[in-house]
């Protein structure tokens, strides 16, 4: 076991992470350990853009995207957080700019802008220019452009170190971070980093579903390392499902083919939107789009012989314009369908795209211990986060813009933080929990497969808590969830080794997605009302009086050893509301 | 619109029902068992459609756990998986097995000119400092605008070829001069060098240049076209290195 010593360090090296890196180096000793490559994280796969009222194209302000944000989250969003996410938008992409950043321009040689999905011109009036962006590469840019100025800086990286738990220290009753312990891939040793200042950028933890645009890595590595911890969870049950995922692979064809005028339509042909979003159309939130599509598919419109799917049809679009905005998606209908879309449609449906839930936060990026109590020392940003700026649904092209104006403030709010905050003392045995997490699992003769676990979880979660849920499916995948989390304990894996066992991590990673499933569906099943990305089609409406509210889930240990038991406790946080008033919601 | 037909799609569905036998030769190699390396067959029911990393994880999923690569995102964005498949440097994400002739056994072997680690993995780190050593980063003296830097369309798309770089190192490890002289700087690090020599914004281009023009940069470069081949993203890399070799001579870009 290795000690280090930083003053602030950075979990991930996504958009988050290295947003964060780029602020914290220059103000203290930093250091960034991320389970990938930094250019390896799954912001490069973002393709549409990020939403900046800059009005280059046409009158736009941010008090505009302040709304629509808060209205496509279905007035969960925190709305003072909305603002900040609104406002600071727009530096947020000149700074991306002044980075490098490669946008795509208008004639002027100002950034260029298109339509995204539940952006609106006063209110709701119409779709407005609101997305920056370069091609439908915008993540890849972005990534790239972050990279390149951690390099600038001298950030340093410890690359293919998993984190695997979080150091909490309590003195006088307060909570604390005291540090991290990871895990280093190349060989099998385990490193304590104690650090002033932890902030958590680790992404999100869509691999619980088998149809997904998240990447295999995608395990919620950090959400689990501090709900182990004590630490709650916040609003895990809401969840995004994007609409154009290709057919049965889940792989993302962004929201900008529609903002460039692509149409969604059913086996008669028929642009089906028209009729479930009269004004917004093909560009209504994702959650209303994604409910469309099933709605089409169940009765019976759906394309395919087994009328699974629908088209995303670009063929009336000029292929020079396909060419220039969306070259990336029109090469993978290619590569992976062997489909040409300047001829014909593609086959696409609803993806696990998005966590609008996770660890909670305020707008400086502190985590919470409970609804009101900061941990100090402890901060998150980024899709592991809940500030909460997305709140029941994600408007497209704010999660870009979420990972570069709350990545900045942890960054800063961290270093200032470490600078002027004492070490906490390590526990003794800091490594204790991680060493035997990988021991057991290592040495563990147990008869049940990691991929088949694995492959049962994402099948229920597809079947039972998807854009469709009732009491009765999500308590179905309540059930089966407790069932593999049971046979979890009797896992084991082939490679016995200490270099680069990667059948090890992929173990420790089933861990933590079957904790957070179970999260989530809990946290489903005691929602009785739908609103943005959680749909009950047994309580089909909004019900602000019971349920404007966050829902807060703790893990709670009774017992000791092996006959401890861990069960999960909800509590609930109130709605920041400042200026808007909860409205039905129509597109 | 082309109204949507049956039939494409039928025909398409029949097709994945029909799983077919393949093999798989891995070369496989770990130092903590034995100092050589040796090629391991895998037999496997796939659907043609299906993606080399779909078979590579139904072996470690299903048969054996030890095998060891890199993957994440499983599309072609994020650069993790470059491998020698059949003999060529590719993604194993974007490489479907019925395009790779399925009815030999498929052979998959570590990029070359690299350290092999385990397996599949090698040492990226001399890859990733090459990169860093050409200064990859936007360069610009003065007082920064209020607002963003103006740049036209046309200045944009000039080097708008060499920003779709992902870094998997297909091209540089496809080099016969890098495999040859690990020293020398390779194709990837010289086209991160070129998106910004050509960026109307950057001011830092002779200083690439310079570092370039040393006895391991441009010069090496024998324009045998492995690089463009191999690039997953399909830029034209022989091309960028030409162009930065005749900026080096011109000493205009």
């Amino acid at each position: 076991m290795k000690i280090h010593k930083y003053d602030t360090v950075i979990v991930g090296a996504g958009g988050a992470g290295m947003r964060a890196a780029i602020e914290a180096t220059k103000r203290s000793r930093t250091a960034v350990l991320t389970k990938l490559y930094p250019t390896r994280s799954h912001t490069g796969a973002a393709q549409g853009g990020m939403a900046a009222a800059l009005a280059n194209v046409e009158e736009d302000n941010w008090e505009w995207h302040t709304f629509d944000t808060i209205k496509g989250g279905d007035y969960l969003v925190d709305q003072d957080a909305a603002e900040i996410l609104a406002k600071e938008a727009i530096d947020a992409v000149l700074d991306l700019e002044k980075m490098g950043l490669p946008f795509n321009r208008t004639p002027d040689g100002t950034i260029d802008q298109r339509r995204f999905g539940g952006h609106s011109r006063n209110h709701g009036e119409a779709p407005v220019r609101r997305s920056c962006y370069a091609a439908d590469r915008t993540g890849h840019m972005i990534l790239q452009t972050l990279y390149q100025n951690c390099v600038k800086e001298g950030v340093e990286f410890f690359n293919e170190f998993y984190v695997l738990d979080q150091l909490i220290v309590e003195e006088n009753g307060v909570k604390k971070s005291a540090g991290v312990v990871a895990y280093e891939l190349a060989t099998g040793e385990i490193h304590v980093f104690q650090a002033k200042a932890v902030i958590y950028a680790s992404g999100g933890t869509g691999k619980f579903f088998k149809v997904t645009s998240n990447a295999h890595t995608l395990t919620g590595d950090g959400q689990a390392a501090c709900y182990r911890r004590g630490l709650p969870l916040e609003d895990m049950e809401f969840f995004q499902f994007h609409p154009t995922g290709i057919w049965r692979m889940g792989i993302l064809l962004t929201e900008g083919a529609r903002g460039e005028g692509g149409i969604l339509r059913n086996k008669d042909g028929e642009r089906f939107m028209e009729k479930y979003a009269p004004v917004m159309k093909d560009l209504a939130s994702r959650d209303v789009v994604s409910r469309s599509i099933y709605t089409e598919i169940r009765e019976g419109r759906g394309c395919g012989p087994e009328g699974d799917h629908v088209y995303l049809d670009l063929t009336h679009l000029p292929p020079e314009q396909l060419d220039a905005k969306l070259p990336d998606i029109t090469e993978f209908a290619r590569t992976y369908l062997g489909i040409e879309p300047y001829t014909d449609p593609i086959p696409i449906q609803p993806t696990a795209h998005y966590a609008m839930g996770g660890i909670p936060t305020n707008v400086e990026g502190e985590v919470l211990s409970d609804n009101t109590t900061v941990v100090p020392g402890l901060y998150a940003a980024g899709e592991v986060a809940c500030v909460s700026v997305h709140g029941a649904n994600r408007l497209g092209t704010n999660s870009l813009l979420d990972i570069n104006v709350f990545g900045r403030r942890a960054g800063i709010a961290a270093a200032e933080y470490s600078a002027k905050a004492d070490f906490v003392e390590l526990p003794e045995n800091p490594a204790e929990l991680v060493v035997s997490l990988v021991e057991q699992l290592r040495d563990s003769t147990g008869t049940e497969r990691v991929a088949e676990i694995r492959r049962e979880l994402q099948e229920t979660m597809d079947a039972n808590v998807m854009v469709f849920r009732t009491e009765q499916t999500i308590k179905t995948a309540v059930e089966k969830i407790a069932e593999l989390r049971e046979r979890y304990k009797n896992v084991s894996v082939q490679d016995k080794g200490r270099r680069f066992n990667t059948d090890l991590l992929e173990a420790v990673e089933l861990g933590n997605l079957l904790d957070l499933a179970e999260v989530m569906a809990v946290s489903a099943l005691a929602r009785k009302e739908s609103r943005g990305g959680h749909y009950r089609e047994d309580y089909p409406n909004r019900d602000d009086v019971n349920f404007m509210r966050h829902t807060m889930a703790y893990r709670e240990v009774t017992g000791e050893g092996d006959s401890a038991t861990d069960s999960i406790r909800l509590d609930y946080k109130p709605v920041v509301q400042t200026r808007y008033q909860p409205m039905e919601r129509k597109y | 619109m082309a109204t949507p037909t049956m039939d494409k799609v039928e025909a398409d569905a029949a097709a994945a029902s029909h799983l077919i036998t393949v093999t798989f030769r891995i070369r496989r190699f770990n130092p903590e068992v034995s100092a050589d390396a040796t090629w391991e067959d895998f037999q496997l029911e796939i659907d043609p459609k299906e993606r080399v990393l779909d078979g590579l994880h139904k072996i470690k999923w299903d048969l054996d756990g030890s095998l060891t690569f890199r993957r994440s995102c499983a599309h072609g964005i994020c650069g993790s998986d470059a491998m020698r498949i059949n003999g060529k440097n590719r993604l194993a994400c974007k490489t479907l097995i019925k395009d790779i002739n399925p009815a030999k056994p498929i052979t998959v072997e570590p990029i070359k000119g690299l350290t092999v680690l385990k397996d599949l993995v090698v040492d990226m780190d001399p890859f990733f400092q090459a990169y860093r050593d050409v200064m990859p980063f936007l360069v610009t003296t003065g007082n920064e605008p209020t607002r963003e830097r103006l740049q036209s369309a046309e200045d944009r798309e000039r080097f708008d070829d060499t920003t779709k770089c992902i870094l998997c190192a297909a091209c540089t490890s496809s080099c016969p001069v890098f495999w040859n002289d690990g020293q020398y700087f390779g194709p990837a690090a010289i086209v991160n060098a070129h998106r910004f020599i050509f960026d109307s914004r950057d001011e830092a281009g002779e200083q690439r240049l310079e570092i370039l023009n040393d006895k391991d940069g441009v010069w090496r470069c024998r324009t045998t076209f492995n690089c463009t081949d191999a690039c997953p993203r399909g830029i034209e890399v022989t091309k960028a290195i030409q162009e930065v070799k005749r900026a080096l001579i011109t000493r205009r870009f």
